[in-house]
């Protein structure tokens, strides 16, 4: 009955544990995830792009809604037409508070006629049960019992398939499939987050330990590596993917307006259907995209030349940003401040100094010129970039 | 009379808000004089050994609402103020069950989702919101209360910027607002959570020092008022002073002496002396005079008007709302000498959890029936009780390898059938350490010595009237510029020269400070 006071570990731990040789644990949603298990993320990073990785993706919530009602209760909360996905189909899409401000970004599964999977990065109980007032749905949170990984990579499908009981070539971008593997029944979505080629598995927690021995032994052959969030990062930053706490704040727990975004001002206008029964935040939306959004989510390429020139007066050599960090950076327009990065990175595929920001009208249009601010030798500069459309990187074997 | 005897002002009362005001007049250059009757200075913010090698903060217990300018202006942590962590709350239940507040949100998150998934969730938006409410009111405590029947430029212009305050909130807080000021902490935590122990141990911030009921309305505005000092949590402004809440006392004593202030014990104040309307000084129980222009009082509002004044020399109205200000002490305290700590069922050996509070307070039924015997006359037979172990957080507080236990006790009526006797103030001790012993059966064995207070014992002691621990209790009738009367909240008295500092004034009890600071404003700027 008495909580230990220890961190909560993933049903994939009793592997990943011995994997780590750095200690580098950090926190995510309580419990324990590996930053990376080998000294540095190199080669964990270049797994995804190169070959495969393995990540455990456990702590996400996961929530199971079923009922006659499921559909409409989703289809209020979110903002993409949930009754028209078909069995099988996957959905991302963040979902707003009345106001179109945005609480959290996630998935929808439709995993039968009247069954629902949804992920999400903070928990949602409680605002999907304030919202099923009235209807005929059940919720259930299985955080817990279903483990999570996501294999990622040009060689994911190969793996998947020296691995699964059923063949994964069919399986199209962003649709869930039936699978086994070491005998455990799971599922297999063409999901991730890294904008690779990738598959999410979603596995019962007591079946973990023998799924994950089979993709392991199977990845040896491919050049499968575990890997961790700092691996994660680089390619979500490449991917063009926000990070709810990290590229912004839930509208519930913002303590000022400021701090609040509109799937607008996320660039997420494409997860935005207006044209369908009532769900939160409606009006607003409307009413916003009418107006036209006030901020957009860029990506911001650091100019090379400016970038070293920082250094050089200083006579050093570009301090590259290997591991993604997570801050606010304020951007500048024709020396005042137009919006501010909330994640950069040195891109390792794309020799590239890449960032995710935030940029007020009307200086988010792709190519515009501005400045970023860095910490040169403990001197505040300014490096020239460019405002660029997201993705940075998007390659066919993404969807084909 | 000699020059000796002549002060710039006289402060009666040592505790911690004529301190505070003390040292505010002395760090401006004025030539102050504290007054304290007892021979210790503190009020009720005192460390005292009760029993030999066992130190006590024998009333108040913990730092919450310590106004963190007080503590930058006056130095505090230079004068040896040192506040150490208190995170979290364990919640014994009947059944061997326990609920638990940690300090850390994961592990919080992970104990709440054990009792109720809806409620993990629901408690940090229920924070979010306190947060933001607290914040929102906190300013108001900064102020002197402007009389809003006033037209005096200094009260128009101070309600015109509480106006501008409160329509700034927006409608999210406003509505929050008017809901924490009219209704009851039940029916408010009632609208968020599902879990009965955590809305108990919630609601029981709405009841501390009040003769309400969680389902009593305007008991929600109490627990907004303790939230307060969890917001200034970020500076670690929450906690458990080292030594002992003296040791507060004892830094604004050592910051006022500092800047000159002389502070006298063993100094009880007769009367204070009032020619043509006009404050001239006071004399002592010895007889002894002393002169000053102004005279401030740390003591609560019956004793500043109805007792150190001469009530012909006040309006009528004002002895009249004097009167009517309610005391009503609700309170007691159980000071244990212990061998050994406390062994709870529902989390046993020595641990983590005897570095914060435990909460007697299962649900609100429970504290609703321990209110029910308190509106009746009797103490509860099983109180609301929040108890915390000093010498598991300083360890200097008990010699080593014993401890001292520090249990807040709710309900202890000031008037108490039949009145207090030596024997009903032992069978209230009974009753604590009864109802304590169910969830920690080694309890009474533990106990070396046991010092137990009611409300009587608190007035007799501290001169609070009724034993009321915030000079007066903390509700909507009673507060801002009603505190504690209408049309003299502004620290001022009909007396020209009299002031008053103490918790009967804006913005009230608790260790906060606040009164004694606002007070010693009002007399710099000589209005």
């Amino acid at each position: 009955m008495r909580i230990p006071h220890t961190l909560r570990t993933t049903p994939f731990h009793a592997r990943t544990a011995p994997l780590m040789q750095g200690q580098n644990w950090r926190r995510w949603s309580g419990f324990a995830a590996a930053s990376c298990y080998e000294f540095t993320h190199d080669r964990e990073y270049a797994a995804v792009r190169n070959a495969a990785a393995l990540f455990d993706v456990s702590p996400l919530n996961k929530y199971v809604i079923e009922g006659p009602d499921a559909a409409r209760l989703l289809d209020r909360v979110v903002t993409r037409d949930v009754p028209k996905a078909q069995q099988g189909q996957v959905l991302y899409m963040s979902w707003c508070d009345a106001h179109g401000k945005v609480i959290d970004d996630g998935t929808i599964t439709r995993l039968g006629e009247r069954s629902y999977r949804l992920t999400s990065a903070e928990p949602s109980l409680r605002w999907l049960h304030r919202n099923a007032f009235g209807m005929d749905v059940r919720i259930e949170d299985v955080s817990e019992r279903l483990g999570a990984l996501a294999l990622q990579g040009p060689l994911s499908r190969a793996v998947l398939n020296a691995s699964a009981r059923d063949a994964v070539d069919g399986l199209k971008y962003f649709r869930m499939m039936d699978n086994r593997i070491a005998g455990v029944d799971i599922q297999v979505s063409r999901t991730g987050y890294t904008g690779d080629l990738g598959y999410e598995l979603w596995v019962p927690a007591e079946g973990a330990l023998p799924v994950w021995d089979t993709l392991v032994k199977a990845g040896a052959d491919y050049g499968l590596m575990p890997a961790g969030i700092w691996a994660l990062d680089v390619a979500r930053i490449e991917a063009g993917l926000v990070m709810l706490d990290v590229d912004y704040h839930s509208a519930h727990r913002a303590m000022i307006e400021a701090q609040k975004s509109t799937p607008f001002e996320l660039s997420l206008d494409w997860s935005v259907t207006l044209e369908k029964a009532p769900f939160n935040g409606r009006q607003a939306l409307a009413a916003e995209k009418a107006r036209g959004p006030a901020w957009r989510f860029v990506g911001i390429e650091v100019d090379w030349d400016s970038f070293e020139r920082l250094y050089r007066d200083v006579d050093l050599t570009p301090a590259l940003p290997m591991v993604a960090w997570r801050a606010s950076v304020p951007l500048y327009r024709n020396g005042r401040q137009a919006g501010y990065a909330s994640s950069g990175v040195w891109s390792p595929l794309l020799k590239k100094y890449l960032a995710l920001a935030h940029i007020e009208a009307p200086h988010f249009l792709p190519d515009t010129p501005v400045e970023m601010e860095m910490t040169v030798e403990h001197r505040r500069r300014r490096a020239d970039a460019r405002v660029r459309k997201l993705p940075f990187f998007d390659p066919p074997r993404k969807k084909a | 009379m000699t020059a000796a005897n002549r002060y710039d002002a006289i402060v009666i009362g040592g505790g911690h808000n004529g301190l505070v005001n003390a040292a505010y007049l002395a760090r401006a250059g004025r030539k102050v004089i504290v007054l304290e009757r007892r021979h210790l200075l503190g009020g009720a913010a005192v460390s005292e050994q009760v029993f030999p090698g066992f130190t006590f903060s024998v009333f108040s217990y913990v730092v919450s609402l310590l106004r963190p300018e007080i503590i930058r202006d006056l130095e505090l942590p230079k004068h040896g103020m040192q506040i150490l962590p208190l995170e979290s709350t364990v919640t014994p239940l009947p059944d061997g069950d326990y609920f638990a507040m940690w300090g850390d949100a994961d592990l919080t998150r992970r104990e709440i989702y054990r009792h109720s998934p809806l409620d993990a969730e629901a408690v940090v938006e229920f924070g979010r919101l306190m947060s933001l409410m607290a914040r929102a009111v906190k300013p108001v405590l900064a102020i002197i209360p402007p009389d809003p029947t006033s037209l005096a430029p200094s009260d128009l212009r101070g309600l015109m910027k509480l106006g501008g305050h409160l329509t700034s909130l927006g409608a999210e807080k406003f509505h929050a607002l008017w809901k924490l000021m009219t209704m009851s902490s039940s029916d408010y935590l009632d609208e968020w959570f599902e879990c009965g122990p955590l809305k108990a141990t919630k609601s029981a911030s709405g009841i501390i020092g009040t003769f309400m009921g969680p389902r009593s309305p305007g008991s929600a505005y109490v627990l907004l008022h303790h939230y307060m000092g969890e917001i200034d949590g970020a500076y670690r402004a929450w906690g458990f002073c080292k030594g002992g809440n003296g040791t507060i006392s004892n830094a604004i004593a050592a910051a006022a002496r500092a800047h000159g202030a002389v502070l006298r014990t063993e100094a009880p104040v007769r009367q204070v002396l009032v020619k043509g309307g006009r404050a001239t000084g006071v004399v002592l129980e010895s007889g002894e005079e002393i002169l000053a222009p102004v005279v401030v009082s740390g003591l609560d509002a019956r004793r500043t008007f109805l007792d150190l004044v001469d009530s012909r020399e006040l309006p009528e109205d004002l002895v009249e709302q004097v009167r009517r200000f309610r005391f009503r002490g609700s309170s007691g305290k159980v000071n244990l000498a212990l061998s050994e700590l406390p062994d709870f069922t529902c989390m046993p050996g020595v641990g983590v959890q005897h570095k914060g509070a435990f909460s007697i307070s299962p649900s609100v039924d429970y504290l609703e029936r321990a209110y029910d015997d308190a509106k009746y006359g009797e103490f509860s037979r099983r109180p609301y009780m929040d108890i915390v172990f000093p010498s598991m957080i300083d360890p200097g507080m008990a010699p080593p390898g014993k401890h001292v236990a520090s249990i807040f006790v709710q309900y202890c009526p000031y008037h108490v059938n039949g009145g207090w006797t030596p024997a009903k103030r032992e069978a209230f001790g009974d009753a604590v350490v009864d109802t304590l012993t169910e969830y920690a059966p080694n309890l009474k064995r533990a106990i070396l010595h046991r010092q137990v207070l009611t409300p009587a014992d608190i007035e007799q002691i501290t001169g609070l009237s009724e034993g009321n621990i915030f000079q007066g209790e903390l509700a909507l009738q009673q507060l801002f510029f009603l505190r504690p009367a209408a049309r003299w909240a502004g620290f001022r008295t009909p007396i020209a020269g009299y002031y008053q500092c103490g918790s009967s004034t804006h913005p009230g009890g608790g260790v906060m400070g606040a009164p004694g600071k606002l007070a010693a404003e009002r007399i710099l700027a000589g209005a």
